[in-house]
């Protein structure tokens, strides 16, 4: 068979291969072969976890796809969660199944078939804040863009970006195509960004990790990053903040942190030794036009606040909550979070559902604003503490997004029109003359 | 009329036929095109407006989005797909779109990988037969 030239497989390969599982776990290995095949892999890697983004409702071929596995008695290997889906299981209301009949019962029943066929039902795109996933070193599969980045960069596990199908059929079979970030070769850094030139103070601030990211993935694109000069105690919603814009506005798989990431604790481990293809210092200026192209108009009346993307985390409630507790959302301003059934559990747990209820906050849970009717209704002023969403939102819901802070976030969603932090966007707070 | 015949890489088999559809750059068959249609949709696309129904799609390869197998799959389940795809560059998306839509719709459309020298001789209007080996007999389109 053409699948297997030049690669190695197992007795189990093999098996699977010629149909001893069914036909959808032949589909599976085929579908990882040619996979291999034309990324040229020498060979396929055992894999011990997967986070799978085809339960996202696409049309009716995902469903048949699901389907297809299902009934023809699929089996994944390895533990496998899924990413958010275009509906909530538990707030019906976000979408309700009568506005959109086609889609949101194929979104419904595609997310019971995911579940049939084994997996984790955690619907999250940040499903590095559960417990119970990879850690350095593991070789995984990874589908959405900031995850992926995450999981490579700041857990250290193993991934490329796994399409449609592909990620199922990997999840399947155990395996991957071992290629890309999954080799040592793959992970090296190739560039070098320089941070001397911005303000210490500034890179302490969150909306400074979402501001770089974006920068970092439209210079780097698919070439592994290496920064130097981000705090030693960056956390882990900085980090998130920086995968997140950096997947979305290029193509950075993994970057490094000199003495942040795994893989980096020095230069000289993060380029494997190897000279960086380019040094690049980060300068003031661009920074702020990072900054500023992250926001299309200007200030005014503010329709909603839309923070959570990728999925908001425990610390960051716990960030969130004191800034709304007995305060209030104004009249005619909306406020969602989105996050995880897992995070939300958490945050029940200490009571801050009740508050952020008072204050007029919804927290959207197994999905992401950009789905919920509320919003693709809105076509008004969104302001969001999030480069990512800033960055797709003009293209995928009608409105005008606005780039802030949280703590910009929380007061503008309380007075009802856009407010701003001056000293945050001072020139001189960002390194450059005042 | 003048034809030629071609040898393409298989990424996944197939035997058709089609006009062929010449894109002069990448296509994300997610976002980009309209699986119900069939139609590009992609505003920054060159050949935005036109339908891939049915034709011998050339391209260059799909811009990297994880969406562009179901794009591909639904498009052949609603039998709006293009007859035949032959890209410039080997493409796991496209491959897989292909392959998963065969197993559940039993269309076998078959993607190709072409030299850039080959390419090159082809026009849009041409006609293109590829059989499963990756042999394609193609016959220029008249006045071509």
């Amino acid at each position: 068979m053409s699948e297997i030239e030049g690669l190695q497989l197992d007795d189990r390969d093999r098996a699977l291969l010629d149909g001893a599982e069914g036909e959808a776990m032949s589909l599976a290995m085929r579908v990882v072969l040619r996979a291999a095949e034309i990324s040229g892999a020498s060979r396929l890697q055992d894999i011990c976890f997967a986070h799978i983004d085809a339960c996202f409702y696409n049309g009716q071929a995902h469903v048949d796809f699901a389907r297809f596995m299902v009934d023809k008695g699929a089996r994944l290997a390895v533990p496998t969660w899924t990413n958010t889906s275009l509906v909530s299981q538990v707030d019906t209301e976000i979408r309700p199944e009568k506005n959109d009949p086609v889609v949101v019962s194929g979104a419904r029943l595609l997310m019971e078939l995911y579940e049939q066929l084994g997996c984790e039902p955690v619907w999250t795109c940040a499903p590095y804040q559960l417990p119970g996933g990879p850690s350095l070193g593991d070789h995984i599969v990874g589908s959405e863009s900031n995850a992926v980045t995450f999981y490579n960069s700041v857990v250290g596990a193993r991934t490329n970006k796994y399409g449609d199908y592909l990620d199922v059929c990997a999840a399947l079979v155990g395996r991957v195509p071992y290629s890309g970030l999954h080799t040592d070769d793959g992970r090296r850094g190739r560039l070098l960004f320089t941070l001397d030139a911005i303000p210490w103070e500034l890179r302490h601030e969150d909306i400074f990790h979402h501001v770089l990211g974006h920068r970092l993935g439209r210079v780097a694109q698919s070439r592994v990053p290496v920064i130097q000069g981000l705090p030693l105690d960056s956390d882990e919603d900085q980090l998130k903040a920086i995968s997140a814009a950096a997947a979305a506005s290029g193509a950075v798989g993994l970057f490094h942190a000199v003495g942040v990431t795994p893989e980096a604790p020095d230069l000289a481990s993060a380029f494997q030794g190897a000279e960086p293809e380019a040094e690049i210092a980060i300068t003031p200026a661009e920074l702020i036009e990072a900054r500023d192209s992250l926001s299309m108009g200007g200030g005014g009346r503010l329709d909603m606040v839309a923070i959570g993307t990728p999925h908001f985390s425990f610390t960051e409630f716990a960030r969130l909550v004191p800034l709304m507790d007995g305060r209030r959302v104004h009249d005619g301003t909306l406020f969602y979070v989105s996050t995880s059934r897992h995070v939300y559990a958490l945050i029940e747990e200490q009571g801050w559902t009740a508050i952020l209820d008072a204050a007029g906050v919804r927290v959207v849970v197994d999905t992401c604003t950009y789905f919920t009717p509320a919003v693709r209704g809105c076509r008004g002023r969104v302001m969001t503490n999030s480069a990512k969403w800033a960055y797709y939102a003009p293209g995928m819901l009608a409105v005008e997004s606005v780039f802030g802070t949280l703590e910009e976030c929380v007061e503008s969603a309380l007075r009802g029109e856009v407010w701003r932090d001056d000293r945050l966007w001072r020139n001189d707070t960002w390194g450059a003359r005042a | 009329m003048s034809s030629s015949e071609i040898t393409a890489r298989v990424l996944n088999p197939g035997k058709a036929a089609g006009e062929a559809m010449l894109l002069d750059e990448p296509l994300s068959f997610w976002g980009g095109f309209d699986a119900q249609t069939g139609i590009i949709v992609d505003q920054h696309h060159p050949q935005r407006g036109g339908c891939v129904a049915g034709r011998f799609l050339i391209l260059p390869e799909s811009r990297g989005s994880a969406g562009t197998p179901a794009g591909i799959a639904e498009a052949i389940r609603r039998g709006v797909g293009p007859a035949a795809i032959a890209l410039g560059k080997a493409d796991v998306n496209v491959a897989v779109g292909a392959m998963v839509a065969a197993v559940l719709y039993g269309v076998e459309i078959p993607v190709l990988v072409i030299d850039d020298g080959d390419r090159a001789g082809l026009r849009s209007g041409d006609r293109l037969e590829a059989d499963r080996d990756g042999r394609i007999r193609i016959t220029a389109a008249e006045s071509g």
